[in-house]
């Protein structure tokens, strides 16, 4: 056990880079999985009937093909097929992004529908242009109802980061795994594994409240007391099949 | 180097893929059974009267829930290695996804009304009675959606017990990749099964939910 501490300690700028490739992969990740659900859900909502289809194509595609085959097929089959070679962190965040993105845009999708028609008839009546009415009136409401569902999706991406490890990029699970194999000591390894990702994701939840209290103030609402160590919401339970 | 896509590696492992895929789908089902009915005990332990019950139980499931499925499994078959990889990846794969389950049903539980528990302290049914033949029937009666889609999203994440050395499809098609050095044509046709099978499924399950009124 004692062996198991000093060899961590000894690992530790290793564990350290480790756990930064994690961070890394979850933050440029998700900022692609944001952007492609933005891109994707608004496409969704388009009036013509291409521009539907083709978004409706791309969700599917990436939601149905499992992202473990996805992350594969970048870093496995892209290079055989085109001879162009991706680092594995670049495939990961190809990957979380793609895969992310497509759940995420069912999301913005819906947030969006969920916007009283009213609020829309409104601004049609102030003469307002599409992409003023989109900024000012609906993206502000429906971005409240979409954080909590894009918390539980942030989530999930930070629990798919070890899949890095097979793909040897050198993420955090890869460091511990290194400490495992030198000190044979398996399960406080792996509890200590636990354990970090049970942090990471505790702090990208408290972030993400955050972030909700201060969408809700800006349309006037009360965030309601102790809001902000809740680790799920209600919404999330309802639509966390549908989202899926 | 620019090679293009070989049909005859296409031929040559679909029937190990489909072979694999046939411990694929056991995973799914066993596993999904095993998170319907543990994430049911956890959601009436989560209410249980004492808090000797209910804190841990949530606690422990708070845990499971935020931390990846990738390590529980790697771990799990590292400290126990005399049990089969399989069994070991139906038992991960159910408990991780009854924490999903157990919200689904805490959901429905919420749902009975407040007048449905009086009724049957006012009948001074017992607890059991209460579960069994009064709460339980309303509760789980709208979930049979929301855990086809668990099943779904659980079926795209077999591919893990790969790692931990089950042979299922996409343990196949690596397999087929290195000894062949085909991976663009394995790993196309593995993504090919998953959507063929999950998207119809979707659908379905689409359609359900319509049915029952969410």
């Amino acid at each position: 056990m004692s062996d198991f501490f000093s060899t961590l300690l000894d690992e530790f700028p290793q564990v350290r880079a480790g756990l930064w490739v994690t961070v890394e992969a979850t933050v440029l990740g998700s900022l692609l999985a944001l952007l492609l659900s933005f891109l994707l859900g608004l496409m969704a909502g388009s009036r013509l009937l291409p521009v539907r289809g083709v978004s409706r194509v791309v969700v599917e595609f990436f939601r149905g093909t499992s992202l473990y085959i996805q992350l594969f097929w970048l870093y496995y089959a892209m290079p055989q097929l085109t001879g162009y070679e991706l680092t594995p962190l670049v495939c990961g965040v190809v990957a979380f992004g793609l895969n992310y993105g497509a759940y995420g845009s069912e999301i913005v999708r819906g947030a969006i529908n969920s916007v009283p028609r009213a609020q829309y008839e409104a601004a049609v009546a102030l003469n307002m242009t599409p992409f003023h009415r989109m900024r000012k009136v609906i993206m502000p409401q429906a971005w409240v109802q979409m954080i909590p569902s894009f918390t539980n999706l942030l989530i999930q991406l930070l629990k798919a980061t070890p899949l890095l490890w097979l793909i040897s990029a050198a993420d955090l699970m890869t460091a511990v795994e290194h400490v495992r194999s030198r000190t044979g000591e398996t399960l406080v390894s792996y509890l200590l594994l636990l354990v970090a990702y049970f942090v990471l994701a505790y702090a990208l939840t408290l972030l993400m409240n955050l972030l909700e209290r201060t969408a809700k103030r800006r349309l006037g609402l009360h965030p309601g007391a102790g809001s902000l160590l809740k680790t799920r919401t209600a919404e999330s339970a309802a639509t966390a099949g549908g989202t899926r | 180097m620019s090679q293009t896509f070989d049909w005859d590696a296409v031929r040559d492992s679909l029937p190990l893929l489909l072979q694999g895929f046939r411990v694929t789908l056991l995973a799914t089902v066993l596993g999904t059974l095993v998170a319907a009915v543990l994430g049911l005990a956890i959601a009436v332990a989560g209410r249980a009267p004492s808090r000797w019950v209910s804190v841990p139980v949530k606690t422990v499931m708070e845990f499971v829930r935020a931390t990846p499925l990738l390590v529980q499994l790697v771990g799990a078959a590292a400290v126990f290695t005399s049990v089969e990889p399989l069994t070991i990846g139906i038992v991960v794969l159910g408990i991780h996804y009854a924490t999903y389950t157990s919200e689904v049903y805490r959901a429905g539980i919420d749902g009975v009304p407040k007048g449905q528990w009086e009724a049957c302290r006012a009948l001074s049914l017992t607890p059991r009675r209460t579960w069994q033949a009064v709460i339980l029937p309303q509760a789980v009666r709208n979930v049979l959606p929301a855990l086809g889609n668990y099943a779904i999203s659980m079926f795209k994440e077999t591919p893990f017990l790969a790692v931990i050395t089950v042979q299922e499809m996409v343990f196949e098609a690596r397999k087929y990749g290195t000894d062949h050095f085909a991976y663009t044509e394995v790993f196309t046709l593995a993504g090919l099964v998953f959507l063929v099978a999950s998207y119809p499924t979707s659908l379905l399950m689409r359609k359900l939910e319509k049915r029952l009124g969410h």
